[in-house]
């Protein structure tokens, strides 16, 4: 490793894992270099109508994070550019960027779209696959950032037909751009940076599907890909997000899903299951039936249901039994066009009996797997990177993210297929592995961000700017958005209302800025989605303005008014003017609040001392913070300690060991195993936790790593007879050579053992692989043993599926037995019979065994409620922890300085309970990196002429902020211990204190205006 | 004052509800119902407070005299409190506050009070739902102050 280290990181791919780990970097002090190959930073989601399970919409929850990553002081970022050279070593490499010509000055341009507008040249467009066009000078999609048009130089008419003969040909787009930005004469660059380390992310292409020709893509109009039918799906696709058909335009009453189109198939050489395609044709059936105004009847054909994620089975479910989604268990064996004209295409299947059929469908929706990109394979081999035989590269094992060259990260599908939220948390390990390597050199190439001076606006006359946002189709499909700017108009103060259709984009947010300056607005009320997810966002737009960030309100009209009213939008319309108006006369009666800084203790506490907790506490220490592991065990490895082999046969006990060793020598970490915690108090920056045994550690943050437990099954005879074992009962006795399982010649593996059932309504992850890799244990030592698997739905995902094809084929039988019908243990004399019902055959069959594994559901924690008191965190139903969002946030909680991995999360394996520990690892470092903590200020304050100094904020105050001082008789507030909860202005008999943000006069002039 | 909207032949009577919900569970419990496309009546005006116990009890008054149909104060589960204790803070005052309006005759039922944590999107909805049939069944509010002489209210 070099000596030499420089802080900085390149970051090659801007997807949500390049912004992510652009984002976290940048934020902790180390200068990104973001490369993007097409002309715009987003990747994938952009093109994304909605994200499970939650039905977000893709791009209102990914818009904050492209501005932010776009206006950041300290990510620079290069669209239209790839890697072409690397030299140098961990530490310090030397990275050549190739740029290509964009022909537009990004400096310059406005993105006013005047060029597109007379660009003569129409070509398909790629980000809505083809179905829409484009112009040569285009931008990829309306919120893109840089906010600037580029031209395509392979299309445009000048490039190809003028240029090379000194022609002025076209060049309509130079005549139409008012801002001289264009310039065709514009060359390719190459230029060299210097950084540290290097983060890879450069994504995945979607299964080409014409590559089946049984499944008709190509031929039939209505067979489309699942990508396809996003961007119909979509406010700003092709047809504006109108559900129809792209060849006739017809609104499509019957709709088909068939799963695993390029994935599954060993065929191709792609025996991986993509693991994002069950859950994503759900979402489109369940969104595709509530986007038409029509009934619209949808059918998903697959061969497993793989929904495995945090509440996916859940989402499943609702589709099936409540959304009135068809599920079909076969195999398809091809599309054909309908004979009737009618466009329609058939799909001839056979179900699970064996039984062929045949059904016409108005549009058939592909669901592609991931494939890794063209890119992905050229930057392997340029790195010379180990990649696996699909092309995807290949982690080092049990690293969470390490690749095979040392500071080299990867985030994302480019080691294998992900959904957003792993995605997400592998870009935020991948940073925090990233500064832990270039600790020393953090700080010292970055800038801090300067605003203009605040405007002072005290005294002026309130000038309020209203904007109303459409958020696509999201709220301006049920609100009349024009007549609520319309009535804004109207209202006292305002003096400035208009729509945006999406007030969060980056084009928004500067014409926002402008209107400030313009139009002297003074308050700003915006009226789009929930304050806790956009508000940061706006109020940033409002310092860069000059404007002090409170001088604005949110009002929520989409989460809490069109999505919760969507068949009333005449009600809704009412309600979002309402609502508008009470952010109106809050924001006009706000006055400029000052924030207060506060210490930051840059220790860290990690409790739990499993894997997570213990990875956790090494990517910390290596990040340079001191960090208390409390572990209320006697030994430090949690569960892992009965583990013998990992997913990918990697040694479980020399793992363990290794980081037990590790966390012991570190000299940042301080063990306290075998002690428990007793209370909790403080906030980010400033905690302070009391152990049982009294000693008290102060700590900046906090990460909850506390594990989860095994269901003890009730069924099967577990319990009764000790041939029945759990899965890390039986890998223990593998393992220890118990007789019981070493002479045993028939096993049979029952699965979802206390996992999709109405006590614990989730999929437990990681058991159907866990039974199938315990299976082939046995099959191989013993060729000649029997062994079954009864399963519900086989849920090996990823590269999982080879080893679910290998076991079938080495002659492991798989029985399926539905939900209604579980197979039942008896004991008939000695002998343990396990009956089941077979859905091939119809009927009962019954086995003899001598050892029944049963896959034991994951279960949320035991200590799950404690914490949540004490740290003031939120459970979900079944009590694992409930992350800040279920997408973009998945290691952080709501309550600042408080994270999360493993699985106390959701039910995970080894390798992504690392890279999990590692994520949370990361996020936590990027609080530990600040100086000071900042808090908003909108604290208490007292009006020292009306106070009587009677105490009785002193005594309502849970945070101890609020004293009297008896020598001036007068209550006083301590700005650093105030939390603003308010209690105290609402206790108070003669209003003397109250809250900035929040004052009485202006909930009672709320109301006032009801 | 603001308008009542009143039952007439054709229109189904639709109470206005001010609802104070605290940030940090009942606010994200909405917030939570909206992403789950939960459809609730669209009767509450929601203002959002840090905290369950900032609720002045003259605000309850203050929505009634303006008028609201109904208030709907929404906290943290008890012991779930961002800031400890707050919403033992609004519970004391609640208490206070349903007699207090007995006294001056308005119908308890306007006024609800309910915990509703940042993972209950369905609860939210419900809660909703229950206050609105519970308001709607009391018809519109007529004021605080009620003429004593059987005239009409002080509208």
């Amino acid at each position: 490793m070099s000596q030499n280290k420089i802080g900085s990181v390149l970051i090659v791919g801007a997807g949500i894992a390049g912004i992510q780990a652009a984002l976290d970097l940048a934020e902790s002090g180390y200068l990104v270099h973001l490369v993007e190959e097409s002309s715009a930073i987003g990747g994938t989601m952009p093109m994304l109508d909605k994200t499970f399970p939650t039905n977000d919409c893709s791009m209102c929850i990914l818009s904050p994070k492209l501005v932010e990553c776009g206006r950041h002081l300290n990510v620079r970022t290069y669209t239209n550019s790839q890697v072409v050279k690397t030299e140098g070593e961990a530490g310090n490499f030397k990275v050549t960027i190739k740029q290509k010509a964009r022909y537009i000055d990004l400096e310059k341009c406005t993105g006013c779209g005047a060029c597109a507008e007379a660009c003569p040249v129409k070509v398909d467009d790629e980000f809505n696959q083809g179905l829409g066009k484009r112009k040569a000078a285009f931008k990829q999609y309306s919120q893109a950032f840089p906010n600037a048009y580029g031209i395509d130089e392979k299309n445009c008419l000048y490039q190809t037909r003028g240029k090379a003969k000194g022609k002025d040909i076209c060049l309509k787009c130079v005549k139409a751009c008012q801002a001289g930005a264009i310039d065709h004469q514009m060359e390719d660059k190459e230029f060299e940076v210097e950084v540290g380390s290097m983060i890879l992310n450069p994504g995945f292409k979607i299964f080409d599907a014409s590559r089946l020709d049984y499944y008709g893509y190509g031929k039939i109009k209505s067979v489309i890909t699942s990508l396809e039918f996003e961007r119909l799906l979509s406010a700003s696709g092709p047809f504006d997000g109108h559900l129809v058909r792209p060849f006739d335009q017809k609104e499509p009453q019957k709709i088909a899903w068939i799963q695993c189109v390029g994935s599954r198939n060993a065929k191709i050489n792609n025996n991986y299951c993509s693991g994002v395609c069950c859950m994503y044709a759900i979402k489109e059936a369940v969104i595709a039936k509530e986007h038409s105004h029509i009934p619209v009847d949808t059918t998903i054909f697959y061969m497993d249901m793989r929904t495995p994620g945090k509440d996916f089975e859940k989402y499943y479910n609702n589709a099936k039994n409540n959304q009135g989604v068809n599920f079909i268990r076969s195999r398809v064996y091809e599309v054909t066009e309908a004979k009737d004209d009618s466009g329609d295409a058939c799909i001839r299947y056979s179900t699970e009996d064996g039984k062929i059929c045949e059904d016409q469908f108005d549009l058939v929706v592909l669901s592609v797997g991931l494939e890794p990109g063209d890119s992905s394979k050229e930057l392997a081999k340029m790195l010379d990177l180990k990649v696996n035989k699909f092309g995807f590269a290949e982690l080092e094992p049990l690293s969470g993210v390490n690749t095979s060259r040392a500071g080299v990260f990867a985030a994302g599908a480019f080691s294998g297929p992900r959904d957003i939220p792993e995605t997400v948390m592998q870009a935020s390990a991948a940073a925090g592995a990233a500064s832990a390597l270039l600790s020393d050199e953090r700080g010292t190439l970055v800038s801090e961000k300067e605003y203009p001076p605040e405007l002072d606006v005290v005294g002026d006359v309130i000038r309020t700017g209203v904007f109303i946002c459409h958020c696509g189709v999201n709220i301006g499909g049920v609100v009349d958005v024009p007549s609520v700017v319309e009535y804004a108009k109207t209202l006292p103060t305002v003096a400035y209302a208009t729509d945006k259709i999406y007030a969060c984009s980056q084009d928004a947010q500067a014409s926002i800025k402008a209107l400030i300056s313009e139009q002297k607005l003074n308050r700003i009320v915006v009226s789009s989605c929930s304050p806790r997810t956009h508000e940061p966002l706006f109020q940033e737009t409002l310092k860069e303005a000059g404007l002090n960030a409170h001088l604005f309100d949110m009002a929520n009209i989409r989460d809490q008014c069109s999505w919760v009213h969507m068949h009333e939008p005449e009600k809704a319309t009412e309600k979002a003017k309402d609502l508008t108006k009470l952010a109106i006369v809050r924001a006009s009666m706000q006055q400029p609040v000052q924030p207060i800084f506060m210490s930051m203790n840059h220790t860290a506490l990690v409790i739990g001392g499993g894997v997570a907790g213990m990875t956790s506490a090494v990517s910390l220490a290596d990040q340079g913070y001191e960090v208390h592991l409390v572990e209320k065990d006697n030994a430090l490895g949690g569960v892992a300690r009965r583990f013998s082999t990992g997913f990918r046969g990697e040694d479980m006990k020399a793992f363990v060991a290794g980081l037990i060793d590790q966390v012991s020598n570190h000299p940042n970490i301080k063990l306290h195993v075998g002690v428990g915690i007793k209370d909790v108090g403080g906030f980010l920056g400033n905690f302070t936790t009391t152990l049982e045994n009294g000693e008290q550690l102060a700590h900046g943050v906090a990460l909850l790593t506390i594990g989860g437990q095994e269901y003890k099954p009730k069924e099967y005879l577990y319990g009764q007879d000790d041939r029945v074992m759990t899965q890390i009962e039986m890998d223990e006795a593998l393992y220890n050579h118990d007789p019981k399982v070493d002479n045993a010649k028939n096993f049979v593996f029952i699965q979802c053992v206390g996992s999709r059932s109405d006590e614990n309504p989730y999929c437990s992850r990681t058991c159907c692989t866990k039974s199938v890799k315990l299976a082939l244990k046995v099959k191989k030592k013993n060729p000649g043993a029997n062994v079954f698997v009864l399963y519900r739905d086989m849920r090996t995902y990823g590269y999982y599926e080879e080893d679910y094809e290998e076991a079938r084929r080495i002659g492991i039988i798989f029985v399926r037995y539905s939900e209604n019908a579980k197979p039942v243990v008896s004991k008939e004399a000695d002998t343990l019979v396990v009956t089941v019902t077979d859905h091939v055959l119809d009927r009962p069959i019954e086995i003899e065994s001598d050892v029944v594994c049963l896959a034991a559901a994951i279960k949320a924690p035991a200590d799950g409620k404690k914490l949540s008191k004490w740290f003031k965190i939120p459970l979900n139903a079944e009590g694992f922890f409930l992350e800040a969002h279920m997408k973009l946030r998945p290691v952080d909680f709501s309550t600042d300085g408080v994270f999360m991995a493993g699985i106390a999360h959701s039910p995970k394996n080894m390798e992504e309970v690392v890279a999990q520990a590692k994520a949370a690892a990361g996020r936590a470092g990027v609080a530990l990196s600040q100086d000071q903590v900042e808090s908003a200020g909108l604290n208490a304050f007292v009006n020292k002429r009306k106070c009587t100094a009677c105490g009785t904020c002193e005594a309502v105050c849970s945070a101890k902020a609020v004293t009297v001082d008896m020598v001036n008789r007068v209550a006083v507030v301590n700005d650093a211990l105030c939390k603003g909860c308010g209690a105290c202005a609402s206790s108070c008999r003669c209003g003397a204190i109250s809250l900035r943000g929040c004052t009485n006069e202006q909930i009672v002039e709320m109301l006032n205006s009801l | 004052m603001g308008e009542i909207q009143v039952e007439t032949e054709n229109k189904k009577y639709e109470p206005k509800i001010a609802a104070f919900l605290c940030n940090w569970c009942s606010y994200a419990g909405a917030d939570l119902a909206g992403v789950g496309r939960i459809q609730y009546p669209a009767t509450i005006r929601t203002i959002r407070v840090p905290c369950s116990g900032r609720i002045n009890p003259l605000y309850v008054l203050k929505a009634m005299a303006n008028g609201a149909d109904g208030v709907l104060v929404s906290g943290c589960h008890p012991g779930d409190c961002h800031y400890i204790s707050g919403n033992y803070v609004a519970r004391r005052k609640f208490a206070l506050i349903k007699s207090l309006l007995n006294h001056v005759g308005l119908e308890e039922d306007r006024i609800s009070f309910s915990w509703v944590s940042a993972a209950e999107g369905g609860r939210f909805a419900e809660v909703v739902k229950g206050v609105t049939e519970r308001v709607s069944t009391l018809g519109p509010n007529n004021g605080i102050f009620k003429v004593v002489d059987g005239g009409a209210a002080d509208e």
